[in-house]
């Protein structure tokens, strides 16, 4: 099996992988300079999917599970039914751990609810951080897509326990409500965040860059955010960028 | 009074008042004749300032010797080691982990292979896990003493410095005979360890074992009953639960303000439920407390390497899947550390499947599957984290890491405004922040 010239392996097509050839579109690209699924075994056919794999796409059905339960009910207790059905797009359990995706217009009334309620008590603000999803999803993925995800690990140190919240947003509309107000930590964190991708924290005292200097361009930690490369003083030489160097394209 | 003209430390006029640059001297030489409109001054303190741990820069409002105002810039190290794990296979970001927090390198390693192990949904071997908290553990002290240590040099108490860095030469020898290396090691690799214990390596702890007690005692000899070392610590850089909690504070700071929470108490992992230990506690709230909690976790860690020691059986230090565990095991050769004489025969002599498999694990690396976890442990700051995201390749989508140094180190203006400029240091040496961890 040779999937090295670009072309749609015979046999990828019916398992859904035809567009493996087009262009940024869905697929990792592989190592050693192989185009097309970047499988260099030919055995695994590997697809970006989002984290949560497929299961991601779609909520997870309840029960969840151990106290993920009960904490669920308690903050439809706490924020009232019509507040989490609008707030809360999707749960998703995965390998122990909840995560709840929120709309971010809600997501102030709930972070408050989670840290005050007395079922909830979740007192501490773990990591306040960003993942871009670039071009995951699959090749259909369109440009309004919302690739930035503010993720938010709360910690309740009366009930000892651990939940995610996940806010996504558009390149073109990087917008989240700071949560500064309720947990002053996230003070740095919200500023490492829009440093690292250009999400923009609404409300925050003093959103300015962190870790980069200050008349930096640019968000690094975007995944389009160009990589280096390296001038070498020998006939000409360059060592190009890591993504375009042969064994990370 | 004669002003004499320093081409190299004039004053000039800026939006935010007239700026001095001071090159010595006296400071009403510096002002001449210029009378003061107020007594409010900015200092800079630092980047570059042999009591700010590296490469901070506080920016302090003075009135007088009271710090009105502490702002705190960051950045100096930032060398993207976030970004850069997405450039390498799962393994490889072991070795960039590493160097993040650099007084806490095994906490870093034993964080992010957890991390990885979970989305693998692997469980490492029993001997694996034990070695893991016996080397983090070891760490711990070193990280301790060198905590310690500066504390002591930057209160001026420069004999705490050279002790504390003479002990913890003990506990580097031990890791680097574990290791090979003294920091930075790459020793815990996702499904287990890089080697097992070297022959002798048991011995050596143990002899350590013998003599570090004694010396944690001299230690308090010398500095804990010491009134100037006591006078300087009580009630500088006062944070009481709720401004930790607020702020995001762990680790020994929190424990200084009377609560017990220990990661590897609350919330266990590798086994630590069954190790005997205590989580010590203060109630000072101060920069007095934190150093009492340091010395006493010195002595808990003593506990749990013994421990260790004793529940040492012989085993496997990787998972046996084939598909994750690193092809070979290192071993010594005359020519260095590398695969074991007898992988490099089997590979290159016995099995071509053998050497395509190693070729591939190695180059390529192994997939994990897509998803995301979070992984918190105990280091010798606080909560260390590890937000860390796959899509299904085989290398990261995310490492963000959740680092004590840098969520602790906004204390800093909570902690010092209002006091003297000279408990600003006692605070934030209180805080023991690793710039390399803050700047990552």
């Amino acid at each position: 099996m040779s999937n090295d010239g670009g072309e749609v392996v015979p046999g990828r097509e019916e398992a859904g992988y035809a567009a493996s050839t087009a262009s940024g579109g869905g697929f990792r690209k592989g190592s050693f300079g192989v185009s097309g699924s970047g499988d260099t075994s030919g055995f695994g056919g590997l697809v970006r999917v989002e984290p949560g794999g497929a299961v991601a796409l779609h909520s997870t059905e309840r029960p969840y599970g151990g106290w993920f339960d009960e904490v669920t009910d308690a903050l439809i207790e706490a924020v009232g039914a019509a507040t989490y059905a609008a707030a809360v797009q999707r749960v998703l359990v995965d390998r122990g751990e909840i995560t709840y995706f929120v709309a971010r217009e809600h997501l102030l009334t709930l972070v408050q609810a989670l840290r005050d309620d007395e079922a909830l008590r979740f007192e501490l603000c773990s990591s306040v951080s960003g993942v871009d999803y670039l071009d995951s999803g699959g090749p259909a993925a369109d440009a309004g897509r919302p690739r930035f995800h503010v993720v938010l690990h709360l910690t309740s140190m009366t009930y000892r326990r651990r939940i995610r919240l996940e806010v996504a947003v558009t390149a073109e509309d990087p917008h989240v409500p700071s949560v500064t107000g309720i947990y002053p930590t996230a003070d740095w964190q919200e500023r490492e965040t829009w440093d690292m991708f250009g999400i923009v924290f609404d409300g925050h005292p003093a959103l300015t860059r962190i870790l980069m200097p200050d008349d930096w361009d640019g968000h690094p930690q975007r995944k389009d955010y160009p990589l280096g490369g390296v001038p070498v003083e020998y006939h000409d030489a360059t060592i190009p960028p890591p993504d375009t160097r042969r064994s990370y394209r | 009074m004669t002003t004499t003209h320093d081409p190299y430390a004039g004053s000039r006029e800026t939006t935010e008042g007239r700026v001095y640059t001071v090159t010595g001297g006296d400071w009403d030489q510096t002002l001449g004749t210029e009378a003061y409109g107020e007594e409010r001054l900015v200092v800079n303190m630092g980047p570059q300032h042999p009591s700010t741990h590296g490469v901070l820069r506080l920016v302090l409002d003075l009135e007088g010797e009271t710090v009105t105002k502490a702002r705190v810039v960051i950045g100096y190290l930032h060398t993207g080691i976030e970004k850069n794990t997405e450039y390498r296979n799962w393994t490889q970001g072991t070795t960039f982990v590493t160097r993040m927090d650099y007084l806490a390198p095994l906490y870093n390693e034993a964080g992010y292979c957890m991390a990885v192990e979970k989305l693998l949904g692997i469980e490492i071997p029993q001997r694996a896990a034990t070695i893991r908290v016996l080397v983090m553990e070891l760490n711990r002290i070193a990280s301790h003493l060198v905590a310690l240590a500066t504390f002591g040099m930057e209160m001026g108490a420069l004999t705490g410095m050279t002790n504390g860095f003479r002990e913890r030469e003990l506990v580097l020898d031990l890791l680097e005979e574990i290791t090979g290396l003294r920091m930075n090691h790459a020793y815990i690799r996702p499904g287990g360890l890089a080697q097992d214990l070297p022959e002798g390596a048991v011995e050596h702890i143990r002899e350590f074992l013998r003599v570090m007690p004694a010396q944690v005692a001299d230690f308090h000899k010398l500095l804990t009953g010491q009134p100037i070392w006591q006078a300087r610590l009580k009630d500088a850089g006062y944070l009481d639960v709720t401004g930790c909690v607020a702020l995001g504070v762990t680790g020994p700071v929190l424990r200084a303000a009377g609560l017990p929470w220990d990661l590897r108490k609350v919330d266990p992992y590798l086994g630590y439920e069954t190790y005997d230990f205590e989580v010590p506690t203060a109630d000072t709230c101060d920069a007095w407390g934190r150093y009492l909690v340091r010395m006493a976790e010195v002595n808990e860690s003593l506990k749990i390497v013994e421990q260790a020691l004793d529940r040492l059986a012989p085993g496997p230090v990787m998972v046996e899947d084939r598909k994750v565990a690193w092809p070979a095991q290192l071993s010594l050769g005359p020519d260095g550390m590398g695969n074991s004489l007898e992988h490099v025969k089997h590979i290159m002599g016995q099995s071509m499947e053998a050497l395509i498999h190693h070729f591939k694990l190695v180059t390529e690396g192994f997939r994990v599957p897509a998803g995301q976890v979070y992984v918190p442990i105990e280091s010798p700051r606080g909560e260390l984290g590890y937000h860390v995201v796959s899509d299904g390749g085989t290398r990261p989508w995310r490492v963000h890491v959740r680092d004590p140094s840098f969520v602790n180190l906004q204390a800093t203006a909570a902690m010092s405004e209002g006091g003297m400029i000279a408990d600003v240091i006692a605070a934030i040496a209180s805080l023991d922040p690793v710039m390399g961890g803050v700047d990552r």
